[in-house]
């Protein structure tokens, strides 16, 4: 088991140093002269660090982002538990989010300003629509999926419906529900970041937009790379959160 | 150690005990309006016996066992359990599942004491029943593994050994030897046999075949499809002092299996 562990790491390890180098190696063509190699994102990285300027963009970031991922989950979840559960409201809900999840973010941006401004409200927004529809949607279908034999048994060792639905229900579709909400984490930070971009530019997308006006491209590509370690870090935990309250037995084989 | 997690356990029996722990009367099943799974069906079940649902498939025999268990609703008719209507699953009867039905989740004496865990019994008291009936079947020491780490014959043990523990007067088995093989299936059927013995409840057992049926029942209802019916409740007199291979080739044994046979073979032709 042990063996099994560390060789999985070892190929993540892997596979992480291959596209660093196809990096370098694309930089070094150069594929664009706008494209640094990794290296200089690196050497961008560190010097975008000390200067302080990522310190105080991660806040303004993360404020939006943090708020609209834990409303995205504490929603997204509950709605797509209940929707899975009865089918008067997967009628009545579903429709909105199958919507929301195949509609052009970038025209709905100028309405959600129209109607909330360009604070904090509007941002938290594009964070949920990028990141609920497919949270609810996965919950959705994992309850609905439960194995009808598992809750017979419920049933017949005379568990309420409310134990039914947290001791079986919950735990069988932990899994799907947890593939969600990492794809759903994903999608809030696109949104995120997108939002800075599209309404105003603050935080990491201010980072951006500065050091692509200024032609300072490493430091430009710094702040994409920061934002994607921080996701991978957070979907990470995500999965550690998942493994050890719900599915202790998949931790083992993981 | 366990005697006083099983009395807290006890079932209210308060009606009058008859020879009759189930009562099957005029029990009719009508799916969705247009299939007649069961029809008009009467069969009683003799109390401290095994009674066997023998019949060819779809003929209705797990419809027959979720209406007794509460899971599902009859069309019309009525089955009594310890002469009381049924009315939705109760703690008078205990269902073993054909697929197991176990939570992946969790372990096997999580899994064994999950039924005492939804009747609210503290945890220690209940593990120690679950303790007891993993011992029983034979499953000391997998504990703590979880249901995919284990056999398919394994699997249905913790089924069986959870149903036991909830100390039901009726328990209901839906084909539960038919995802092992044959020498598994032979080990199960003389524990069973020695369950019914120790166990001292009624036992009711769905199969497909006629060899089980006629080794390890006390009544053997041969149920027959469209519209399903039972055609003959048939007792196998088989002397079970003798051992388990010699019972196999028993004069009396053999006639019984080949008498269902014919039996079958009559109303497929
Ligand atoms: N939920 C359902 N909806 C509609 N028809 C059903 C349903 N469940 C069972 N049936 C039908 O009722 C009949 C009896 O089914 P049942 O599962 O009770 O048979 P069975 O005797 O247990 O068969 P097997 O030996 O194959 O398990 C079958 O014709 C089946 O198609
Ligand atoms: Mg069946």
């Amino acid at each position: 088991m042990d063996k099994h562990l560390t060789s999985a790491r070892a190929l993540k390890v892997l596979s992480i140093i291959i596209v660093f180098c196809a990096w370098e190696y694309a930089g070094r063509i150069p594929v664009s002269p706008a494209f640094p190699t990794f290296l200089e994102t690196m050497q961008g990285l560190w010097e975008i660090t000390i200067d302080g300027s990522l310190l105080r963009a991660y806040p303004e970031t993360l404020k939006p982002l943090i708020l609209g991922v834990a409303i995205s989950a504490v929603l997204g979840i509950t709605i797509g538990v209940a929707i899975g559960l009865s089918f008067k409201v997967e009628w009545f809900a579903s429709p909105i989010f199958v919507v929301m999840q195949s509609a052009p973010l970038a025209a709905l941006i100028p309405l959600l300003v129209l109607a909330y401004g360009i604070g904090l409200t509007s941002k938290v927004m594009v964070v949920c629509i990028m990141a609920m529809p497919v949270i609810v949607l996965n919950s959705a279908n994992a309850v609905r999926h439960t194995p009808t034999s598992i809750k017979e048994m419920g049933r017949s060792f005379l568990g309420s419906p409310m134990e039914i639905i947290f001791k079986i229900i919950l735990p069988s579709a932990a899994p799907v529900i947890f593939a969600g909400l990492r794809l759903g984490v994903s999608a809030g930070f696109i949104g995120a970041i997108l939002s800075e971009l599209l309404i105003t530019p603050t935080g990491i997308g201010d980072v951006i937009t500065y050091n692509q006006a200024i032609a300072e491209y490493a430091k430009m590509y710094a702040a994409i790379f920061s934002i994607i370690v921080l996701a991978v870090v957070f979907l990470d935990v995500i999965e550690k959160i998942e493994l050890t309250l719900f599915r202790p037995d998949k931790r083992v084989s993981a | 150690m366990t005697s006083q997690g099983n009395t807290a356990l006890k079932t209210t029996q308060d009606a009058p005990q008859s020879d009759i722990a189930v009562s099957v009367r005029n029990v009719s099943k009508i799916y969705g309006g247009a299939i007649h799974a069961l029809n008009d069906m009467t069969l009683d079940f003799p109390r401290g016996q095994l009674t066997s649902l023998l019949g060819p498939s779809g003929c209705g025999k797990t419809t027959l066992l979720k209406i007794i268990g509460g899971l599902l609703d009859q069309t019309s008719g009525e089955i009594l359990v310890n002469g009381k209507p049924v009315d939705g699953p109760g703690p008078d009867r205990a269902f073993v599942f054909q697929d197991f039905a176990l939570m992946p989740w969790a372990t096997v004496i999580r899994n064994v004491a999950f039924g005492l865990e939804l009747r609210g019994i503290a945890k220690s008291e209940r593990e120690a029943v679950a303790e007891k009936y993993i011992a029983a079947v034979g499953l000391s020491g997998f504990e703590k593994q979880y249901p995919h780490e284990l056999s398919g014959g394994m699997r249905q043990r913790v089924g069986l050994a959870r149903a036991l523990s909830v100390n039901a007067d009726v328990l209901l088995l839906d084909e539960p030897f038919s995802a092992v093989d044959e020498q598994t299936r032979r080990k199960f059927q003389e524990d069973l046999l020695a369950l019914v013995e120790h166990e001292k409840k009624t036992f009711i057992f769905v199969t497909h075949s006629i060899e089980e049926a006629v080794y390890v029942s006390d009544q053997i209802a041969l149920l027959l499809a469209r519209p399903s019916r039972v055609s003959e409740i048939i007792k196998p007199d088989i002397d079970r002092s003798i051992s388990p291979d010699a019972l196999r080739r028993d004069p009396v044994y053999l006639d019984t299996v080949e008498r269902i046979w014919s039996s079958l073979r009559s109303y497929v032709e």
